[in-house]
């Protein structure tokens, strides 16, 4: 595949990078406008991609992919790390995801967040955000990606922890920055493995060390897997899937852009960016599958147990990012429909997440499910649009989520022996908890009976946040069939992701079939839903007479208790070792040396006894000691 | 004559002048002590010129004088001074400057 060079991808990061910067520097001054320069460096942002998409659309398939050269980063010896971009029909996907739903996001905040008095810190954020995760999407190395990769930990960090006077959400941001840092070990050993065995960190070396056979296929999986766990930490997936619960603590703005559509999808990304290293790596790949498919049925009864409207959106998000890593992991059949799913997620999760938040803003940010109930005529738009998104989330035709969700499901089937029917018959599951917890999100919000407390007057969002909602919820309706319509997006992704053209396997159950399947399975999640909540009213508390199962899944499946016991109390009697050992052992050393000098230069000071006569006679011995040394050694 | 019996006389002179700077506790008398020493030397200083046929030894002797002088200058006023503060010029008596 042949490189054209293109000089303004640098743009797309320098324009909201800057002005992330200009907007925490210039300081309250900028109280006023901040955040329509964010806004509208957002906005630039998303006009250069586009233009870049039309230039690209302009050239063949196989030499669609752009690079620029900016400078040299590291140099030493043989090594030499570049940062260059690199922007192909994978990355543009991204990048328009990114600084499109971005853009509207910002737009939507204007409005949210005006009445917070740190209103241009957080747009400085959002553009630092937005900066960080193009440049981890149009990094060519794994080293330049990582950059992006820890920008996008810190400004999750920052927003999460926005509203850090609040204990709890300090703690969530923290919680978050940890559980990252775990799979950012994984990211940098992935990184140390290609360097070792291939002696480069781009993907185009890699990949053409890997073609070569300059690896074995032990370094192969263990790289696979340090990829793996990467993604894992980055996208909340089991096992370190707790974090994503509590970053709910941030502004809903926050949760729709990076803890819906953008960052917790960069697993996806660099899982399909590694495909080499994953078409080679049968072992890690199966490790994909199984973390995407315990994950996409661990986010979906956690999503089934939680009252909180944002908690049972994220756990939601998991569930769908498991769909995604689980069609990632089914080899070249899988990544251009874990990019489809991807696209059409980040439209109607960011679009629900708005829809949440526009929720909020009307009940004085109440979060209670339990506190709302026939919202639907009050808040007309939100309704709809959040509707919209509903419908294409659990994957009704023809709403976006149907297509994406569908080929998952197709693909998963044909994986092949009983690893397809485990597969199928779990994503099918999965769609039926998805399919029950939404039509719950949806009754216990829009309809039944008003549960408010008194002091809430619910009235719809004004047009600066009801006009994203709505391009959102178009988003939600047609991206599905455009993408689909003829393979559209498989064919422009299969330069990059699917070099081999692997032969059509065999399939196990006809796509219509499969359709049929899903759409029985989203009718049984419904039914299901409406029994339990739609007939009967809803108690304005959570009931405490329930099983031990939904304890447990109200209780997030005991993530945090097994963090807890597992890691965080032995790590703590370990820290009390160490600073015991520390204490005792290392400062006892310490001191004891210092307490050895002071008795014995109390010794020697007796000395010192003032008669001028004895430091006389000790001159002359001490003379003459070195007299005699001098004799004995010359003699 | 030999002039190792030079060096012979100087070694006594020193170690009369080392005996006395120990023993004595009169500064005066230990004072005089060090110049007995100093002396010494120049005398080893000189013989061994005159031994080696070189005039270094010789040149060296007249620095030492030069240094015994002004030691004597200062020295003298140093004890001159302890003896009007503490009407004694016994060396030990001035042992402040200790434990």
């Amino acid at each position: 595949m042949s490189l054209g060079t293109s000089s303004t991808l640098v743009y797309l990061i320098a324009i909201p990078l800057f002005s992330s910067a200009f907007l925490l520097l210039a300081g309250r001054a900028l109280d006023r406008i901040g955040h329509l320069i964010g806004t509208a460096a957002s906005a630039s942002s998303f006009i250069v991609a586009l233009f870049e998409l039309n230039k690209m659309l302009g050239r063949d398939g196989e030499s669609r992919g752009v690079t620029q050269h900016l400078f040299t980063w590291i140099n030493v010896g043989s090594f030499q790390v570049d940062a260059t971009l690199l922007l192909d029909q994978l990355s543009i996907c991204f990048v328009l995801l990114i600084t499109g739903v971005g853009t509207l996001i910002h737009i939507y905040s204007i409005s949210y967040m005006s009445h917070d008095i740190d209103r241009r810190r957080f747009f400085a954020f959002l553009n630092l955000f937005i900066a960080a995760m193009l440049l981890l999407v149009l990094g060519n190395s794994y080293l330049n990606l990582y950059v992006g990769w820890e920008g996008v930990g810190l400004a999750s960090y920052l927003l999460i922890g926005f509203w850090n006077q609040k204990p709890t959400y300090a703690t969530a941001a923290k919680k978050a920055f940890v559980a990252n840092r775990v799979g950012d070990v994984g990211l940098s050993l992935a990184v140390m493995i290609a360097f070792v065995q291939f002696g480069s960190v781009t993907f185009e070396g890699v990949a053409k060390g890997i073609e070569a056979g300059s690896a074995s296929s032990t370094a192969l999986n263990a790289m696979g897997a340090a990829i793996l766990l990467a993604a894992v930490g980055k996208s909340a997936q089991f096992p370190l899937q707790a974090w994503l619960g509590d970053a709910m603590a941030g502004p809903t703005p926050v949760s729709a852009l990076i803890h819906a559509a953008t960052m917790v999808t960069a697993g996806v990304y660099l899982i399909s960016r590694s495909h080499f290293v994953f078409d080679n790596a049968p072992t890690a790949q199966l490790l994909v599958v199984i973390v995407g498919a315990i994950t996409l049925l661990f986010g979906a009864v956690i999503g089934m147990a939680k009252d909180d409207i944002k908690k049972a959106l994220a756990a939601s998000t998991m569930s769908q990012i498991g769909y995604m890593i689980l069609a990632t992991g089914l080899g070249p059949a899988g990544y251009a429909f874990a990019m489809m799913h991807l696209l059409t997620h980040g439209f109607f999760k960011a679009g629900m997440f708005l829809g949440a938040g526009s929720v909020m803003h009307g009940m004085n940010d109440e979060v209670d499910m339990r506190k709302y109930g026939a919202l639907r005529k009050v808040m007309p738009i939100t309704f709809a649009t959040f509707g919209l998104g509903y419908l294409a989330i659990i994957g009704v035709p023809p709403f976006a989520g149907f297509y994406s969700k569908d080929k998952i499901i197709e693909t998963a089937f044909n994986a092949g022996g009983s690893k397809g029917i485990i597969l199928g018959c779990i994503t099918l599951l999965g769609a039926v908890i998805t399919a029950f917890y939404m039509t719950r999100v949806m009754l216990m919000t829009f309809f039944g009976t008003k549960r408010w407390d008194s002091a809430a007057h619910p009235h719809e969002s004004p047009w600066l946040m009801t006009i994203p909602m709505i391009l959102l919820s178009i988003g939600s309706i047609t991206t599905g069939f455009i993408f689909s319509n003829g393979d559209r997006l498989k064919n422009f992704l299969a330069p990059v992701v699917d070099q081999h053209h692997h032969e059509h396997e065999a399939e196990l159950l006809a796509p219509m079939v499969v359709s049929g399947l899903a759409l029985l399975a989203v009718a049984i999640g419904i039914s299901i839903a409406i029994a339990k909540y739609g007939r009967k009213t809803i108690p304005a508390s959570a009931p405490t007479d329930v099983t031990i199962w939904t304890k447990i899944a109200r209780r997030d499946l005991l993530q945090d208790d097994f963090n807890e016991n597992v890691f965080m109390r032995p790590g703590q009697s370990i820290t009390r070792v160490l600073a015991y050992l520390d204490k005792r052992v290392v400062d006892g050393a310490v001191s004891g040396v210092g307490a050895m000098t002071l008795r014995l230069a109390g010794d020697l000071r007796k000395t010192q006894t003032g008669y001028v006569r004895s430091y006389a006679l000790l001159i002359l011995l001490g003379t003459v000691a070195v007299l005699t040394a001098i004799l004995v050694v010359t003699l | 004559m030999n002039p190792m019996n030079y060096i012979y006389l100087s070694c006594i002179l020193f170690s009369l002048g080392a005996a006395g700077v120990l023993l004595r506790r009169n500064a005066i008398v230990v004072f005089m002590c060090i110049e007995l020493m100093l002396n010494a030397a120049n005398l080893a200083f000189v013989t061994f010129s005159r031994m080696n046929g070189a005039l270094d030894g010789q040149i060296v002797a007249f620095f030492t004088m030069v240094v015994a002088a002004c030691e004597v200058v200062v020295g003298l006023a140093i004890i001159v001074t302890i003896y009007r503060s503490r009407r004694s010029a016994s060396v030990d008596d001035a042992r402040l400057l200790r434990l």
